[in-house]
This record gives C-alpha cells, sequence and structure tokens, in this order.
C-alpha cells in the first residue's frame, strides 16, 4: 500500500511538472501552430537561471522568480527575432526552432559548464510528513501544488477573461479573430511568452526533484512533454495536464515494475491516442489560419 | 462616398483574380455586389478587409488608404466582416462571440447589443449556450450581430442567404433593412430577390472587372443586362425575396 502511494504521489509530481512544459508547448502549438523544438531548452535555461540564484540567496522564491523571467525573457525573444517570420511553415519553423535549440544548449554550457550540479530541495520544502505508516515527501506535495495552482490559473485566464477569449477564439479561426480588430500577433507573443514562462517554471521545479540539473535536461523531457500535448490534444490545458497526470503515473509505475520499458509505455499510449482521436483527447483543433 | 476602390488588383498565389476593379460606396446605402460564382466577389471583400491585400490600386475609407494596413487595423477603423464561412466561434457561447468583437464597453455599445438581440431574439435566448448548437439561421444572425455590435461605419457581408432556407432569408433581409438604419453595408448576395429588395445600388463584377454599376431601381428595368451577367431570365417580384 505504501508502495502503491508513494508511486502515486510519485507520478503526480512528475506528471505536474511535465505539465508545466507541455501546457506552455500545447498553448503555442494550438494557437499558433508553431512547432516549437526549443521549448525544452527553454525548460532548461529556467532551470539553470534558478538554481544560479538560489545558490546565491538561497531563496527559492527568489530562484523560481528568476527562472521564470529568464523563461519569458527567451520567449520573447524567440518569439521576436525568429519565431515571427516562419508562422505557418511547419518545415521551417523545425529547422529554425531545432538551431535555435542547439545554439540555448551549448550556450547554457558555455556559460554554466557542461557537468551535472546537484540541487538541494530547499530546506523548507525538505523531509517528509508520515500518515499511517506512508511517507509523504513534502517535496512533491509542493510540486502537486504548484502544478494544481498553475493548471487553475491557467484554466481561469482561458476561461474567464479576454485574453483567454482570444486565445480560444484564436485556435480556432485567426483571420475572424483578426478582423475584429483584434491585433493578433501581439497575443501570440504574449502566449509564447507566457508558454516559456511556463516551461521555465517546471524546469526550477524540477531541478530539486530530481536533485540535480545537467545539459540534456531539456532535451529529455521536451520528448515526454510533446507526448503529453499529443495525447491530451493541441490548445487544450485541461488535456495537458489529464494527459500529463497519465504520462507521469504510467512513467513511475512501469520504471518500477518494468524499468526499460518506462518510456515505450507512453509512446505507446501516445499511438494509440493518435490512431484512436487524432486530434489528442481535448483537442480543439487547429486554425493556424494566418 | 464612404468607401472607394480604384483599379484594385489583386493576387492568390499566382492567380490574377481581381484585375481591375473600381466602385464607389455612398454613405447609408446597401450596395450590393453580384456576378457569377468566380467572378472575384468574395475576393473583393477579403482586399477591402485586408485579408488578401491588394497589389495595385487603391482602397480608401473615409479617404483614408487602407492598401498597407493590416486586417486588424482596418477592422478599427470602423469596417465590419461577415465572411462566407460566418466564422463563429464553435467553442465560445453566443455571449463570448458577441463580447469578443466588443472593442468598447461604453452605452454606445450596450445600446448596439441590445438593438442586435431585439432584431435576433433567437440569440438572447441561447446567449449561454455554445454556439455550435446554434443552427444554420442562428449562426449567420450572431455573425451579422457581431459585425454590429462594434462601432462600425460600414458592414461587409459575403453570401448572408447562403444555405438559408427561404423563411430565414425573409427574416434576414428584414433584419438588413433594419441594420440599414445605423450602418452603410456592401453585400455579395448570389440570391438576386434578395439583393434587389435590400439594395439601393449595385456593382456588377465578371471576371475580375468591374463591368456595370449604378441604382438597383436600374438593374431591376435592365433584363438584358440581367440575363447577359447574372443568369436571370425572369424578375422576380420587387420585395418577395424567395
Amino acid at each position: 500500500m505504501d508502495i502503491f502511494m508513494n508511486l502515486t504521489l510519485s507520478g503526480l509530481s512528475t506528471g505536474m511538472m511535465i505539465f508545466l512544459l507541455a501546457s506552455g508547448l500545447s498553448l503555442i502549438f494550438g494557437l499558433m501552430g508553431v512547432l516549437n523544438f526549443a521549448h525544452g531548452s527553454i525548460f532548461m535555461w529556467g532551470a539553470y537561471s534558478g538554481v544560479w540564484i538560489y545558490f546565491r540567496t538561497q531563496s527559492f522564491s527568489l530562484a523560481i522568480l528568476a527562472g521564470m523571467i529568464m523563461g519569458m525573457a527567451l520567449g520573447w525573444l524567440a518569439e521576436r527575432t525568429i519565431i515571427r517570420r516562419v508562422y505557418g511553415r511547419h518545415v521551417s519553423q523545425i529547422l529554425l526552432t531545432t538551431g535555435l535549440m542547439l545554439v540555448l544548449n551549448e550556450v547554457l554550457k558555455a556559460v554554466f559548464g557542461p557537468n551535472i550540479i546537484a540541487v538541494p530541495i530547499p530546506p523548507l520544502l525538505a523531509g517528509s510528513w508520515e500518515l499511517g505508516g506512508i511517507i509523504i515527501v513534502k517535496y512533491r506535495v509542493f510540486t502537486i501544488s504548484v502544478g494544481l495552482l498553475v493548471a487553475a490559473a491557467v484554466h481561469f485566464i482561458l476561461t474567464r477573461t479576454r485574453v483567454g477569449m482570444i486565445v480560444r477564439a484564436g485556435v480556432q479561426n485567426q483571420e475572424m479573430v483578426q478582423v475584429l480588430g483584434i491585433n493578433i500577433r501581439q497575443v501570440f507573443s504574449l502566449v509564447f511568452m507566457f508558454g516559456a514562462g511556463l516551461a521555465a517554471l517546471g524546469g526550477v521545479m524540477m531541478a530539486p526533484a530530481i536533485g540535480s540539473i545537467n545539459p540534456n535536461m531539456g532535451l529529455e523531457n521536451q520528448m515526454l512533454a510533446f507526448i503529453v500535448v499529443v495525447i491530451g490534444g493541441m490548445g487544450s490545458i485541461l488535456g495537458s495536464a489529464l494527459a500529463s497526470v497519465l504520462v507521469g503515473l504510467a512513467g513511475v509505475y512501469t520504471a518500477w515494475f518494468l524499468p526499460e520499458a518506462a518510456l515505450a509505455v507512453n509512446v505507446l499510449f501516445m499511438t494509440i491516442v493518435l490512431l484512436i482521436k487524432p486530434s489528442g483527447l481535448f483537442g480543439m483543433g487547429g486554425g493556424h489560419n494566418s | 462616398m464612404i468607401l472607394q476602390l480604384t483599379q484594385v488588383q489583386t493576387f492568390i498565389d499566382q492567380f490574377h483574380i481581381l484585375q481591375d476593379v473600381s466602385f464607389e460606396v455612398p454613405q447609408g446605402e446597401v450596395t450590393v455586389i453580384l456576378g457569377r460564382n468566380g467572378a472575384g466577389k468574395t475576393t473583393t471583400l477579403r482586399t477591402i478587409m485586408g485579408l488578401t491585400p491588394p497589389s495595385g490600386g487603391s482602397v480608401k475609407f473615409m479617404g483614408e488608404q487602407l492598401n498597407c494596413l493590416s486586417p486588424y487595423a482596418i477592422a478599427r477603423k470602423g469596417i465590419g466582416f461577415v465572411p462566407e464561412d460566418q466564422g463563429i466561434f464553435s467553442s465560445l457561447t453566443v455571449e463570448e462571440n458577441l463580447s469578443l468583437a466588443m472593442l468598447k464597453k461604453d452605452e454606445a455599445t450596450k445600446a448596439r447589443l441590445r438593438f442586435v438581440l431585439d432584431i435576433f431574439p433567437d440569440l438572447e435566448y441561447k446567449l449561454r449556450q455554445k454556439s455550435d448548437g446554434l443552427s444554420g439561421g442562428q449562426k449567420q444572425m450572431l455573425a451579422i450581430g457581431r459585425a454590429f455590435v462594434n462601432d462600425n461605419r460600414l458592414l461587409l457581408i459575403d453570401e448572408p442567404s447562403k444555405g438559408l432556407a427561404p423563411i430565414l432569408v425573409e427574416k434576414l433581409a428584414q433584419a438588413i433593412k433594419e441594420i440599414k438604419q445605423h450602418t452603410t453595408v456592401v453585400l455579395v448576395e448570389q440570391n438576386f430577390a434578395l439583393a434587389s429588395a435590400v439594395g439601393e445600388r449595385y456593382v456588377i463584377i465578371d471576371d475580375g472587372h468591374t463591368v456595370h454599376q449604378g441604382l438597383m431601381s436600374q438593374l431591376l428595368q435592365d433584363r438584358e443586362l440581367q440575363g447577359r451577367y447574372l443568369g436571370i431570365t425572369a424578375i422576380p417580384r420587387h420585395g418577395k425575396v424567395v
């Protein structure tokens, strides 16, 4: 029972961190039709920047803030200088964002070094509680809470605010949004920046969870994020949240019972969803017509 | 004149769709663009909106050149557009569709929303419903209402009667007559009965060129012109739109 509970909590915690990475990717993909292969690198830059600040200030709140600022700045810069030129051209997007990924990864190695850096759990969030013989790791509860809070906030923004309404409309028909007098390009920049900020937040949260950061963590987690977006459906936050939890749980359970099949089970799950419902579990369908 | 098109040319990819389109739209009237399928009517509206920007000639709205503006900037000048496919956001409610178009939340906008709900009462009953559950006619009402609810001085409406039952076309004609009391309308319409019932002026586009324009009352008398460019062999009873 305690193994089951621990695995579940671990899976939920991992799922929530994947969700932070995937939700931004899903919005960017769903609204703008942009295949951003540099999203994982922004996640990694968020992690490194956050950890860098954490080591200097010992404040995890400042680390989160710094990571998110770095992510949003990179997102804004990438959208303004690169992505904006290749809207609607998927092949160019793949080539350019892959190039951007390589550049960001190499610059990161040059700045922070190529070695693995150990990251402790902040003292306030370290340790665990024991509840009826079940060990509950505090940091996992923290990551699950942050993930749920972010999911609720993004859901609120998407369903209760004008910006959210524009995003939902834009996923369906960008051209029509424009002829209603709305500058969709401005919304694109905002969404891209916001999505990159969420990815960076995921990076900062992931660092203490796995106990270290390394220059490959972007690519490793980006793969999971793409799986989540495909399963959940592009542009759907609810879909991303649910798919992230499924991927997190499936990964943890499989890693426990059949370690060699941990990634394969998620790829298999994605294949099944693609065969049955190509738009994903909660896919909104795509507009990308601007 | 609220709108002036002068020798407008538009390409879509390598195709030269509009080759020489020129006409003027007087304020406060309904001008109907007529012509056969593929003549360039829809492209003309999309060119005015900047969705397929002109490669030559000029489009002026209230004396201001629109050629180099993006669609959202053109819309903000006070031009509303109802596309042929209505462009309804099905994942949004009826209320959200209307609200999205309201660039201001002032009293005048609220009054226009009230007007829209008065002329299209079906929308009021379905305000909180997702718009994918609307019938074809209700979607058309929503599309027109959405274009009107903003402070637009000109409405471009593309084939509003397409796919609608005759009874709904009658309602639509009535709604357009009420809307034209408040704003200028440019209407693309294949249904000549509807066009002649609501339009004061006409423009005929053929193969990307403006070939005729004038008063609708003149066109109604000119059976030869109707036959040549519109393929009409019998004049509909005036005022009856079905």
